[in-house]
């Protein structure tokens, strides 16, 4: 089963869900609403002749201000079986920025939603440990956003860990410590 | 009787890392122990995250080549070549079949390269030290000629989006082809010493099974997947560069152990010296970078496409539309620890709109929770060492 006819069965069985297919030098990229992200990803995974078994990857993209909704959760699934790829990108609006977990279904999915929340602040439904994961735990802000600065002042907003090294070394600089 | 009613069992917590010689690199594991046994164990990451993926977001594509070396820092040239491939398919480039071999004879020897790391920390995690002097001892050889190649020894930036940077030298490629006659000896000499070593195998033999299912469902890459037993290389289902054009073999493992995936990666060692004295023979001659190929000083606005004529010759300027198409590419490499896969967005600039990196060393320190749970913790480190990580390429 290639790509193209994945997408055609996946429209036939969600008709109302699928929103857009789209291909692009061979990979084809299927937009799907939300609200039954994880039915149709259970779908893809279990019915036999698709066989979905491998995330390849998640992750999330933010078209500020380019498109509507904002948000994207894009999955990467790849079947061992037919050697097929195929990219299942579901919208995520600013308003209800939540979306259903997959680590059910693939228990792979688990840091890389972690990731997605950290970087994004996208909720995942049902996570069994919904943590910041690269940043720390008192971090403000998501910083994949792209209305996040890439470099900043932050003066007194700044991160709560990195004053207390700046003060850290004052301290010792009184103390005649060589920093 | 009533003192041992008051007596509560309770499990010691143990921070192993972010500074410890076997956690290669700042990996910090919280273990929760019961005696010698790990219930619970909780990776910490995030010590080595420098932005990347924001960064290139910022960047052009030919100045992305500079930061996305610094993931596996100890095989460079992969992740480039990964990266390039990506950009190349994003921005419709062809790359010349000169340009295609010498990438993949770069490839296998960073596979080397990173394998010998692999195989030198993790026998000396184990307790094996002379692996360690024998196999640092022959990479220095291989660093050595990258450094013929390019002047660098392991931050190669040696690709470039649409073929690569300098053409390989007549001395670089004697070299090689020298260092290729020698290896098979010297994999023989590493083997002779650890693999019937008792200890060896009483420290890898049955410990850390993942079964195949288990693999897959956790989304485990490379030889800590093909260890299970799963013939999945990228190389081979979805050929990129020259690989559909030389012969090799995909080493499977059999039992899912610790000593399989050694064995696998000791076998691609094998394979890979074979790939390269395939493609220093079959060097087809040619340009080694394509005429459309970006210069390093693309501009980060809107790229110039091509116009299409109009019936009188004259191109037809289209008027720029207000909301810009996005192209989307996901490309995976097989780096030595797994799938790398770049996810580029394309807003139609010289910059990516997203860049997404998929890593190996990320998804496999994910499934380390899995794995350390009721095991020793002296197996937690030959654990740590089978699934093969470094924490650049974990925390981008």
């Amino acid at each position: 089963m290639g790509p193209n006819e994945v997408a055609a069965a996946l429209k036939k069985a969600f008709p109302s869900d699928v929103m857009e297919i789209k291909e692009f030098q061979a990979q084809v990229g299927i937009t799907i609403k939300k609200d039954r992200v994880k039915e149709i990803l259970r779908y893809l995974h279990d019915s036999p002749g698709m066989e979905f078994q491998y995330l390849s990857d998640l992750c999330g993209v933010d078209y500020l201000g380019k498109r509507e909704p904002r948000f994207e959760v894009v999955y990467h699934l790849y079947s061992m079986k037919n050697k097929t790829a195929i990219r299942i990108k579901a919208l995520v609006p600013e308003s209800e920025l939540a979306i259903d977990s997959v680590v059910d279904v693939w228990s792979g999915a688990n840091w890389r939603e972690r990731e997605c929340f950290d970087m994004f602040g996208i909720t995942f439904n049902n996570h069994p440990d919904l943590r910041r994961l690269l940043m720390p735990d008192d971090w403000d802000g998501f910083p994949l956003c792209k209305d996040y600065p890439l470099q900043s002042d932050l003066k007194e907003r700044e991160w709560k860990g990195y004053k207390e090294t700046i003060e850290t070394a004052e301290r010792n600089k009184v103390h005649g410590v060589r920093s | 009787m009533m003192l041992e009613k008051e007596l509560k069992t309770k499990y010691l917590s143990v921070s192993m890392g972010p500074q410890h010689p076997a956690t290669h690199g700042v990996l910090r594991l919280m273990l929760d122990l019961d005696g010698e046994t790990v219930v619970k164990c909780t990776p910490h990451i995030g010590y080595l995250h420098r932005g990347m993926e924001k960064m290139g977001e910022n960047m052009t594509y030919p100045m992305a080549m500079a930061l996305v070396n610094r993931l596996d820092y100890v095989a460079g040239v992969s992740n480039e070549i990964g990266f390039c491939l990506a950009a190349e398919k994003l921005l419709n480039i062809e790359v010349p079949e000169r340009a295609q071999y010498i990438r993949t004879m770069t490839a296998e020897m960073a596979r080397i390269c990173s394998h010998i790391i692999w195989l030198a920390t993790h026998a000396i995690d184990i307790g094996a030290m002379t692996v360690f002097l024998y196999s640092m001892r022959d990479r220095e050889a291989l660093l050595d000629l990258f450094d013929m190649l390019c002047g660098a020894r392991l931050l190669h930036i040696y690709p470039r989006i649409g073929g690569v940077r300098c053409d390989v030298s007549k001395e670089f490629l004697e070299g090689l082809w020298n260092f290729t006659e020698r290896f098979p000896k010297l994999i023989e000499e590493y083997e002779t010493l650890i693999d019937q070593n008792r200890i060896w195998l009483q420290r890898t033999k049955g410990i850390g099974v993942i079964s195949p299912e288990q693999a897959i469902n956790m989304g485990l890459t490379g030889p800590t997947l093909r260890g299970s037993g799963i013939s999945y290389d990228i190389r081979k289902v979805a050929p990129y560069d020259a690989y559909d054009k030389v012969e090799f073999d995909v080493p499977l493992g059999k039992n899912c152990d610790t000593y399989d995936r050694y064995r696998c990666r000791m076998e691609e060692f094998r394979q890979s010296n074979r790939i390269i004295r395939q493609c220093i023979e079959k060097l087809p001659e040619g340009p080694i970078l394509a005429a459309d190929a970006p210069g390093l000083d693309m501009s980060p606005g809107p790229l110039k496409k091509p116009a299409p004529a109009s019936a009188e010759g004259v191109p037809v300027v289209s008027s720029p539309s207000a909301t810009p198409a996005f192209d989307e590419i996901y490309v995976a490499t097989e780096v030595p620890k797994g799938e790398l896969g770049y996810y580029l967005v394309g807003d139609g600039t010289g910059k990516p709109y997203r860049m997404r990196i998929r890593t190996p060393s990320f998804v496999h320190i994910a499934a380390l929770q899995k794995l350390c749970e009721g095991v020793l913790v002296a197996d937690v480190i030959a654990l740590i060492g089978t699934i093969d990580i470094v924490l650049g390429e974990c925390d981008r």
